[in-house]
């Protein structure tokens, strides 16, 4: 079943086109992957899907409703559905515990499930000993990781991940990795996480589409894409000879 | 020389004794100083919040007007009252001149700039990333508002202290409105400009230790407020 699908999806900035003609679609429980190198228009990708900019042309649905169609309450309700961790999360300035609960305080959720599942949440990145520090004072591996326990507290049907371990290192990399595949598994969740390591991809991915200067060059699953890509320009990436 | 030291320790002995006079002065300038900015606080934080959350028309023209008056020369700002309060002025029939309240509303005209534009300038930088970050997570138009002057509580509070150490330690202003009345309308500045002319160190320099006591305190509560209103980004 879909949950999201993207119809010739365009995104321009000034007088440059930055997303052309995108089409895809996501299963529900799929953890897709959008891969590209730097600039490829990734992140302004995953924007478009969060409702948190307009597409310039196209459509994106959201388990079946266009999202083009609707009033800003209504988008309210869709971003609801879904969470997302930017490239470079920026955490309130309060402790880990208030962070990570704003979702649900938001939702006007009673204080003792807020509790409960943001202390669950916290554990299963491993900073629940952290609940009361404030979030200035983290290190840049932890304050990632009370970003995804802020994005996955509020139990979405779609999370978004932005290069969710771009310059962490190995072990913090392994714990989001962990963290990410073991929600999409047990609870779930459908995933659109956009890297530009495309091992991470191979890793974790049911499908990869590779984004390459706005277009949607290939979709596959791992093993297409990185045994027998159909575009050169896809073999020249995995090869790590354009990135 | 002689005269210089014995007065720092008659200086020692005023504030020690707690001489009524020097604690009459001093109790004056925080009730003055103090007033105004809760004033100017009430003017400054909502209009700075306002100015850093929307864009409208023309609102570089008040950002520029903003950022002029926080600069504004006391001695101007008294001159400017005076003119409003003094008989023949347009707010003559209140009786206000040489009076606390006129000493007040000088230094609420010096206050309220710097509040609104420290707010505004705090809002408006913290706007895009924050803004985002909750939106993301399903603010509503007004949680967001509100996400956003939770995250600039800390510089707010900078502001209003900015304000009073800058009304505190003015002359000008309230010389020209207040008229240094003993008892009366007599600061801790202005004292110290009469003290100094009359030749009356002892008392002028305990006033000055006074005021530089308060502009330690206020630097100490600025630096512990910068520490916790650190970001990452
Ligand atoms: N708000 C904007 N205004 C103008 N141009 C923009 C804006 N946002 C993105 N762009 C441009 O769009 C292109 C794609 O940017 P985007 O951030 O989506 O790429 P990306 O694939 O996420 O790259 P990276 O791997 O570096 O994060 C870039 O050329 C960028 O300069
Ligand atoms: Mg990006």
């Amino acid at each position: 079943m879909t949950i999201l699908e993207i119809q010739h999806l365009y995104k321009k900035y000034s007088d440059k086109y930055v997303l052309e003609d995108i089409n895809l679609e996501v299963g529900r429980g799929e953890f897709f992957t959008v891969i590209g190198p730097n600039g490829a228009g990734k992140t302004t990708l995953l924007r478009l899907i969060d409702l948190l900019d307009s597409p310039t042309d196209g459509k994106i649905i959201f388990d079946g409703i266009d999202t083009t169609k609707c009033s800003e309450t209504e988008k309210i309700y869709l971003r609801r559905r879904m969470a997302i961790v930017f490239q470079n999360p920026v955490l309130f300035n309060t402790t880990v515990f208030e962070n990570v609960a704003y979702g649900l305080k938001i939702r006007g959720v009673d204080k003792l499930t807020i509790r409960k599942k943001v202390m669950k949440v916290l554990e299963l990145v491993g900073l629940a000993d952290l609940w009361n520090r404030r979030a200035t004072t983290l290190s840049g591996g932890e304050a990632q990781r009370v970003a995804l326990a802020r994005a996955l507290v509020i139990e979405p049907e779609v999370l978004l991940l932005d290069e969710p371990t771009a310059n962490l290192d190995p072990r913090n990399t392994a714990i989001i990795e962990k963290v990410i595949l073991n929600v999409n598994k047990e609870r779930k969740t459908t995933v659109v996480m956009a890297t530009h390591n495309m091992f991470q991809a191979k890793r974790l991915a049911h499908r990869i589409a590779f984004l390459f200067y706005g277009k949607i060059i290939e979709i596959g699953k791992p093993e297409e894409i990185f045994t027998s890509p159909k575009d050169p320009r896809t073999e020249a990436f995995i090869k790590g000879e354009i990135y | 020389m002689n005269e210089i030291i014995e007065g720092f320790f008659k200086a020692f002995q005023l504030i020690l004794s707690l001489d009524p006079e020097v604690l009459n002065i001093t109790l004056l300038s925080l009730r003055v100083s103090g007033t105004a900015v809760i004033l100017g606080s009430i003017v400054g934080l909502p209009s700075g919040a306002l100015l850093g959350l929307y864009d409208f028309k023309g609102k570089q023209l008040v950002v520029n007007f903003v950022n002029t008056m926080m600069g504004l020369p006391p001695v101007v700002v008294g001159l400017f009252v005076f003119l409003l309060l003094s008989r023949s002025g347009p707010l003559g029939l209140l009786d206000l001149l040489y009076t606390p309240l006129a000493m007040i509303i000088a230094q609420f005209i010096l206050a309220t700039p710097i509040i609104t534009g420290i707010t505004m300038a705090a809002v408006s930088s913290i706007d895009r990333t924050v803004r985002e970050t909750a939106i993301s997570l399903g603010a509503t138009e007004g949680q967001l508002i509100w996400t956003v002057l939770k995250e600039t509580r800390m510089s707010m509070l900078s502001g209003i202290i900015v304000a009073f150490g800058r009304v505190i330690s003015e002359v000008g202003a309230i010389m020209i409105v207040g008229g240094n009345i003993r008892w009366y309308t007599r600061a801790l500045t202005t004292a110290i400009v009469l003290e100094t002319r009359r030749g009356e160190f002892a008392l002028a320099i305990a006033l000055g230790l006074i005021l530089i006591l308060l502009a330690f305190i206020i630097n100490m509560m600025l630096t512990y407020l910068q520490r916790k209103g650190e970001r990452i980004y």
